[in-house]
């Protein structure tokens, strides 16, 4: 399966990266090697085989559901590039 | 010997002994960092946070509290969350970040008197095989053998070069394909990769949450063992750590193997392999024959799609674990132009923040996962796994206690020698070690020789799940046998 330009563009948008006209072409061309290097997967007969889901067969814990932390939002907010009056600032999302 | 060149176990038994201090030892390795810059292992010195823990260290094993890794200096890796030290994983998307809580691998570590020296370097969101992906600019083997600077491997490569030049006593790491172990035996150090689930992985930057795990990188086997005990942990805060107690791993190392039976995997003799590595293979073979272990040939069918098969699944993972950075609650934020929205603030923070691999990387895994195609590729590369593991279990049912195979398809590489090669290319330094992060299993990295060009070379012994102990004295004997004593003669 080969990635054409447009496929490599559509992809860059879907992972949320910019990535520059002049450069789709050579994504396009890395991915479709990767892709192609994965492509060994259709020799294997998974007939009957289930996807695995769990490294190791164990339940996903549980607990009550109650809050048990929280309260801190100053630390919360602490790593943010632009934080104000509590809360995370981005650009104007709505007019 | 100057005190940094310390094992863990020697240092502890002298500091019991009252012979030396925390401090000293601290101090040591400190002055062997601040000598090595050389090597770049380093991208946050803690000095001072090192000298307080160390002093708290000295007090506490004159109290007589002293459990194995009170006062000993570390090297943490930097994809560890470490309170108030940057913690960048060796991204420009994570500039600035000082988190405000502590990784349970840490506090572990701390919680038994540890002492922390800094952080190390390694590939940016561990991947890679090298540290060439690191933002801070690769960091360099202490091993050299001509004016070419060679790659310690990575993704660990930070760990591994402080640990091999003798900068700390020893260092986490955390391997996913086989970052722990790669970097291990290019750099003639013992790496652990434990049982998926053995050690909490909260705190720990994710990069593909299903194969992650952290281990000790060290001078020693005993050191191995350990260091694991004191990171090892059942913790509630990681919902796959395994509800499994840890038992006392250094009281497993008997250095008897006589009757144990050793698997040796037809499928891992490669076309391409150097035959110095097949040799170094047949010999670790023979040691472990001689120490009275029963040698059988085994098959793993399907380990020729473990590589394809990771190389869908750590993409995918990454790239649902990475959505996070998205220049609203932490690190790096790009420079917005007027008019531009919060569709233009992620693009370009994630095109600015990330390196081009970890790009490559996630575009894959959203590729892979994207309608249309996620059963071609997702979904049938867990079937494959499922298979991989499969293998494992079949050999493990028919008596196999332990696998040997090689670490890794070569010795360390020089710096830039990968520049024009593909992707997949750099991705085959893991042939060897992926397996065994797809299948769940403990895997160790032990020095066995030189090769003849005079670097080391490494075997692998894989173990069955929670069976840490046994694999450890496995590897103990191999140890002791190969009588691995090299050191890298400092130039630095």
């Amino acid at each position: 399966m080969s990635i054409d330009i447009d496929t490599a563009r559509k992809v860059a948008h879907l992972a949320r990266i910019a990535v520059a006209e002049e450069n789709l072409p050579k994504l396009a061309q890395d991915l479709s090697g990767i892709l192609t290097f994965m492509e060994q997967l259709n020799e294997v007969d998974v007939e009957g085989i289930e996807p695995m889901t769990s490294v190791t067969p164990m339940r996903l814990k549980r607990r009550e559901d109650v809050v048990t932390d929280g309260g801190y939002a100053e630390k919360i907010l602490k790593n943010a590039p632009d934080a104000r009056e509590g809360f995370f600032a981005v650009p104007k999302v709505v007019e | 010997m100057s005190l940094n060149q310390l094992t863990i176990s020697a240092a502890r038994d002298a500091l019991r002994k009252g012979e030396v201090t925390s401090v000293e030892i601290t101090e040591s390795c400190l002055a062997a960092i601040d000598g090595a810059d050389a090597l770049n292992a380093w991208c946050a010195k803690t000095p001072e946070i090192a000298l307080a823990q160390a002093k708290a260290a000295d007090a506490r094993i004159k109290a007589g509290d002293a459990p194995g890794m009170c006062g000993i200096p570390l090297g943490i890796k930097d994809l560890f969350c470490t309170r108030g030290v940057a913690t960048q994983a060796a991204s420009r998307i994570l500039a600035g970040f000082k988190p405000e809580y502590e990784s349970t691998v840490t506090q572990n570590l701390w919680d038994a008197g540890a002492v922390m020296l800094g952080k190390v370097s390694m590939d940016e969101f561990a991947m890679g095989s090298s540290t060439e992906t690191a933002c801070y600019g690769p960091a360099v083997n202490p091993w050299k053998i001509d004016d070419r600077q060679l790659t310690p491997g990575g993704s660990s490569g930070g760990s591994a070069a402080a640990v091999a030049a003798d900068l700390c006593l020893a260092a986490t790491g955390t391997d996913t394909g086989g970052s722990i172990r790669q970097p291990a035996a290019f750099t003639g150090i013992v790496g652990i990769k434990p049982t998926y689930g053995r050690v909490s992985r909260w705190g720990v930057v994710a990069f593909a949450s299903s194969l992650d795990q952290a281990g000790p990188m060290t001078k020693t086997v005993r050191d191995a063992a350990i260091m694991l005990q004191a990171m090892a942990s059942v913790d509630p805060k990681d919902s796959t750590s395994a509800e499994i107690p840890v038992p006392d791993f250094e009281a497993a190392l008997t250095g008897d193997i006589r009757g144990k039976k050793i698997g040796i995997p037809r499928e891992y003799r490669i076309e391409g392999m150097p035959e110095e590595i097949g040799k170094l293979w047949d010999e670790g073979t023979a040691m472990l024959r001689d120490a009275g272990a029963e040698i059988v040939d085994i098959s793993l069918p399907h380990t020729k799609y473990a590589l394809p098969a990771y190389y869908v699944i750590a993409p995918a993972e990454a790239s649902s674990n990475l959505a996070r950075y998205d220049g609203v609650r932490y690190g790096y934020r790009a420079k917005l132009g007027a008019g531009d929205g919060i569709v233009e603030m992620y693009e370009k923070t994630r095109a600015e923040g990330f390196g081009p691999e970890v790009q490559r990387r996630i575009m894959i895994g959203t590729y892979v996962l994207s309608a249309g195609f996620y059963d071609a590729y997702y979904n049938r590369a867990r079937r494959v796994r499922a298979l991989i593991k499969r293998d494992f279990e079949q050999v493990f049912a028919a008596g196999v206690d332990a696998i040997l195979t090689p670490a890794t398809p070569s010795s360390a590489f020089g710096l830039g020698e990968m520049a024009d090669a593909s992707p997949v290319e750099m991705y085959l330094n893991d042939v060897f070690t992926v397996t065994v992060n797809l299948a769940g299993l403990p895997g160790i990295s032990v020095p066995v020789g030189l090769d003849a060009k005079g670097l080391p070379m490494g075997l692998q012994l894989i173990g069955r799940p929670w069976g840490e102990g046994d694999l450890l004295n496995h590897a103990l004997v191999l140890e002791r046998a190969a009588g691995f004593t090299h050191k890298p003669s400092k130039w630095w």
